[in-house]
């Protein structure tokens, strides 16, 4: 299972100021709390910096990455904000994201083509929001099918089946849930990468729905998650969910997590 | 019953959010009891004036819906049961305030801007300005600037509704405000918009008339600014 820290993103009041006053050292704090608690990936997001969002975008890059020896998620809607970024990321990034969407696509493309790195895809159609499990699924297809011919390596996909909430829509969670299991059906190889938080949205209680969530779909074969590793109840979950569905090999994840206090004795 | 118990029946069922009598509603004990189906039905048969139950019936419960709302004390979920319910009774009721020639609040024109295809937002806001008695033109998502100033036009609408959830595509609202100034049709249009990216300050910034935290607000808005 391949996880990205999601807590360096400036939709959050704290490290919208840090990245404002250029604060690095909360930074460097909030990205090696997240390595140590097992981030695979650490995302980065400037995107409410509408005019200045590359110029920081780059910064968090470098500013992460002087402190810690993990490659970044660069998560941007914006093909400018990316490319810059990239020229200052160190080994092999996580471009996120790509869609289906008219002019993002071939936009996209030229900078997921220009170096190796992994994409997450997401499961928009052309023209809408997906809401059924089958809109997923085609949207997903087609999008592993344009970017294969484009040399990009089934391996470096990451489908994202587009959480939304329940709240709105209770046919919502199935909706993904069966998009994560025909995708990773279909397409022995590919993988499957989602947020949780939407899918609690207008919810109380949202961390037990979350952690609730990512075990089904973990279920369904979900191979990646954009998430708060230093959720310990979450982490906890993950685990013990992977040793479950015969995921961790004579349990040693489990084992290693708990020897390491990332569990908590009972 | 009487007329008055009726259109509180109403207002009652609206808030539990029943649309029928097998519904459970949000308070125990209410199944098999009418619901806003049944009842709304009972007070044509009892030749109540369609716009009163509009008024006494839907909308007045559908602010104290919105009270809750605020309160915390209802959730989404018990929101859009409620709003359910009141589409519902608008579909019964659409014929005979037509057949009266009873105007509603005037039209309102929503759409999610060009470039975004974000609508669970825009959605909720359109059901709850139906059920506040606003006739909705609901254009979709990724609508270009063109056809929402030509809707407004066409409908000759007095409001205008503009929703985006990305950062990237909020400026577009800027430069629908500015083709409808263009278009010399500005002053005629109240434009509201909102979404998470949006804020008081950015509607102020590209010359919106208000910024909607959520749908009752809008509402909320609208009288102030209509009446």
């Amino acid at each position: 299972m391949l996880i990205v820290g999601e807590n360096i993103n400036t939709s959050r009041k704290r490290i919208a100021e840090a990245v404002e006053k250029q604060d690095s050292a909360f930074i460097v704090q909030v990205a090696k709390k997240q390595a140590d608690a097992g981030a695979d990936f650490i995302d980065v997001n400037a995107g409410t910096f509408v005019d200045r969002e590359a110029e920081y975008l780059c910064w968090l890059v470098k500013t992460v990455q002087d402190a810690v020896d993990l490659p970044l998620c660069l998560d941007s809607p914006s093909p400018k904000a990316l490319s810059e970024a990239i020229k200052h990321h160190r080994g092999e990034p996580m471009i996120n994201s790509i869609s289906l969407e008219k002019d993002r696509f071939d936009d996209m493309l030229s900078i997921v083509t220009a170096q190796p790195c992994r994409v997450v895809a997401l499961c928009m159609t052309e023209t809408a929001m997906p809401v059924t499990v089958e809109d997923r699924i085609q949207a997903g297809a087609e999008l592993i099918n344009r970017l294969t011919v484009e040399g990009v390596a089934l391996g470096n996909i990451y489908i994202d089946p587009l959480v939304q909430p329940v709240s709105v829509d209770t046919r919502m969670g199935n909706a993904v849930l069966g998009a994560i299991k025909t995708i990773m059906n279909d397409f022995p190889g590919v993988n499957t990468i989602c947020g949780l938080s939407n899918i609690s949205f207008g919810l109380p209680a949202r961390r037990l729905i979350n952690s609730t969530f990512l075990s089904l779909c973990i279920l369904q074969g979900l191979s990646a998650a954009i998430l708060d590793p230093t959720d310990k109840r979450l982490m906890a979950n993950l685990l013990s969910t992977r040793m479950i569905l015969g995921k961790d090999e004579y349990c040693g994840d489990f084992i290693d997590a708990y020897q390491k206090g990332i569990i908590n004795k009972e | 019953m009487t007329a008055h118990e009726l259109l509180e029946k109403i207002a009652f069922n609206v808030i539990q959010g029943r649309v029928e009598a097998e519904d459970e509603g949000f308070d125990e004990g209410l199944e098999g009891q009418p619901g806003v189906t049944e009842l709304v039905n009972d007070a044509l048969a009892q030749g109540l004036e369609p716009k009163e139950i509009v008024l006494k019936g839907l909308t007045t419960s559908m602010e104290a819906v919105g009270e809750k709302f605020e309160r915390n004390e209802y959730l989404i979920p018990d929101m859009l049961a409620s709003a359910e319910c009141v589409g519902v009774a608008m579909d019964i009721l659409s014929p005979h305030l037509m057949k009266a020639g009873v105007e509603g609040k005037g039209k309102f024109v929503i759409a999610t801007v060009a470039g975004d295809l974000h609508d669970i937002g825009k959605n909720i806001v359109a059901i709850m300005l139906k059920g506040a008695g606003y006739q909705v033109i609901d254009l979709g998502t990724d609508i270009s600037v063109e056809r929402i100033t030509a809707a407004v036009k066409e409908n000759q609408a007095p409001f205008l509704g503009l929703s985006a959830l990305l950062t990237t595509t909020m400026r577009v609202m800027e430069e629908v405000i500015q083709q409808l100034k263009e278009e010399g049709i500005r002053d005629r249009v109240k434009v509201l918009i909102g979404g998470a990216p949006t804020s008081i300050e950015f509607a102020q910034e590209i010359g919106a008339d208000a910024y909607c935290k959520d749908a009752f607000q809008a509402i909320n808005l609208l009288k102030t600014t209509v009446t």
